[in-house]
């Protein structure tokens, strides 16, 4: 059986979400993901043929709120637990790559 | 040589007029003071839980409605990223079920453009980039500021049926009628409550499939949407002409410099892993809710222009500047109170830009009759319209105390006369067939009655004395 998920596509995932990995966790991560992916494999194995796909596992759609505004958070409270502020704003790293 | 055509899609983003943002109560402002309006579902903060607006919904329905998008099922997807601009790390949005399907955005010049989808999805917070003179790139540092993250937008997306730059603007600017004719956003491009993307490519014109494209962003008016097309078509065909490839990449329009910019993004960035959001269940908007959305819709544009062109058979362009003034309602009341059609779509187009003031349906209506039956000449109507418009009255006493007498028929039948007369070789190229040389006589015929001739009638009266044999 082919490997389900490569070191290299451990490496790939942590890089998008800005995780530096040692090789060490590397190689502990990939095992553990692999787990994950053949329990994935598992539920697929099911003929699902005859089931329609749900998009929740809750037997609910619909669920809103009325569009009034009610009060947030202060905004002192919330700038005393960032770890930079500058001029009302969080001061953030600069970055690189643009948003969509 | 190749001639070349130029092919757009538009993706706007348009802010919704709500209360508040799309998954929680704050409030949905601009210009407030910058994180004032955040609370723990859109800071991200662990253990927050969305819930979806009804007013938001219901706006995006009237959207999508008004461009005959079919209203589907939908559901809800992380697009997730890394980036300060969304403290979650991710953006929601609607992935491959959106909310609209399949509209059609019909232009002022009677062209049809698909809308693909227009699907609802919450909007990021604002970054400032502090040193390097304001430069991502160059950057310090950013500050960022959470009131806009979670502000409900609606993305449309256009098929790409656009073939110029003037296209494109027409487009943009038809849209935002729809915005504002259906309430759904105030669609103000310069507020940044309007956002428009353009995907750009060229092809030979004998060719049906689609060249390579280029994204272009930052597009902060229609004129710099112009710009950024024609700019990118060139270079683009500048390229290909010159055995080189378009390489498929998004680029920042430079307003000062007038050129795109490849964003320097790694390939990564694209790679937003979507998948399905647990806590929103899915959005399925039944019959009742959407007819009585559909029904509540305000008059549209493009309707609005086919009934105006039709009552009045004014051409496309005088139309389409009296629906974008919203004088169209006037103008058919006017034409029903046995307004003169013509006059009174010439008059609300040219003469009635800074607004109708004291001006009555039934004041609009005389005065173009009084202008039919040859009693004013235009340019006095003119006149006597400005004083309705500043002052209101009847159009026969505002006439009279402006001193204007109709010309006599006669009168005006021997100054005709008398200028064919005068420049006998002037009217034997007239009966040769030279038209321009109406425009000399009307002159002449001006100049004789001071002005005071209606110079429709001057060429009508050319045209029965050239009938006549000369
Ligand atoms: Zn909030």
């Amino acid at each position: 059986m082919a490997e389900r998920i490569t070191r290299d596509d451990v490496a790939h995932v942590a890089g998008l979400a800005r995780l530096e990995l040692t090789d060490e966790e590397l190689e502990r991560f990939t095992v553990q993901l692999a787990a994950v992916l053949d329990h994935a494999a598992d539920v697929e194995a099911l003929d699902t043929a005859g089931v329609a796909p749900t998009a929740h596992p809750l037997p609910l759609v619909n669920v809103l709120r009325d569009d009034v505004v009610r009060p947030g958070l202060d905004r002192d409270v919330v700038l005393a637990a960032a770890p930079s502020v500058e001029d009302d704003r969080f001061r953030v790293p600069p970055v690189l790559g643009e948003p969509s | 040589m190749t001639e070349w055509e130029t092919v757009v899609g538009l993706e706007v983003h348009c802010e919704l007029a709500t209360a508040t943002k799309l998954f929680c109560a704050c409030r949905n402002a601009f210009g407030d003071e910058p994180n004032t309006n955040i609370c723990p579902v859109c800071l991200g903060l662990p253990g927050s839980l969305p819930v979806l607006n009804r007013g938001a919904v219901e706006l995006a329905m009237r959207l999508g409605l008004a461009l005959g998008c079919t209203v589907e099922p939908s559901l809800f997807h992380r697009k997730n990223y890394f980036y300060p601009d969304m403290p979650k790390d991710y953006q929601v949005s609607q992935y491959d079920q959106p909310i609209n399907v399949d509209g059609v955005l019909e232009l002022a010049d009677g062209t049809r453009v698909g809308i693909e989808r227009a699907h609802l999805e919450e909007d990021t917070g604002k970054s400032t980039h502090v040193g390097g003179g304001g430069r991502i790139h160059e950057a310090d540092h950013s500050l960022v500021d959470y009131n806009r993250a979670g502000v409900p937008l609606v993305e449309v997306v256009s098929r790409p049926d656009l073939r110029s730059a003037e296209a494109a603007r027409a487009y943009v600017n038809e849209l935002r009628a729809v915005l504002v004719a259906t309430g759904a956003s105030d669609a103000r491009m310069e507020e940044g409550s309007m956002r428009v993307d353009a995907n750009i490519s060229v092809r030979p014109v004998d060719f049906s499939t689609l060249g390579t494209r280029c994204e272009v962003k930052n597009l902060n008016s229609t004129r710099s949407l112009g710009r950024a097309i024609d700019y990118e078509a060139r270079r683009q065909i500048a390229l290909l002409e010159a055995g080189e490839q378009v390489t498929q990449q998004t680029r920042h329009w430079d307003e000062a410099d007038g050129r795109t910019h490849p964003l320097r993004s790694k390939e990564e960035a694209y790679d937003y892993r979507y998948f399905p959001e647990p806590d929103l269940v899915p959005l399925v908007p039944g019959d009742a809710w959407r007819t009585s959305v559909a029904e509540s819709l305000p008059p549209l544009p493009a309707p609005r222009r086919r009934r105006l062109a039709e009552a009045t058979g004014s051409a496309t362009a005088a139309v389409a500047v009296v629906v974008e003034r919203g004088l169209d309602d006037l103008v058919l009341a006017a034409l029903a109170a046995g307004g003169d059609a013509q006059r009174l779509v010439v008059h609300a187009e040219h003469d009635l830009a800074g607004g109708v003031g004291a001006l009555t349906t039934d004041a609009f209506a005389a005065l173009t009759r009084m202008e039919a039956d040859g009693a004013l000449t235009a340019t006095q109507a003119k006149a006597v319209l400005a004083e309705l418009v500043a002052n209101g009255g009847d159009p026969a006493a505002v006439a009279a105390a402006l001193g204007y007498e109709a010309m006599a028929g006669d009168a005006l039948a021997v100054a005709v006369d008398d200028a064919i007369a005068a420049n006998p070789d002037a009217w034997a190229r007239y009966l040769a067939g030279d038209t321009k040389v109406s425009g000399f006589f009307v002159g002449q015929v001006m100049r004789a009655t001071k002005g005071q001739a209606d110079g429709r009638v001057v060429t009508a009266l050319l045209g029965q004395r050239a009938d006549a044999g000369g």
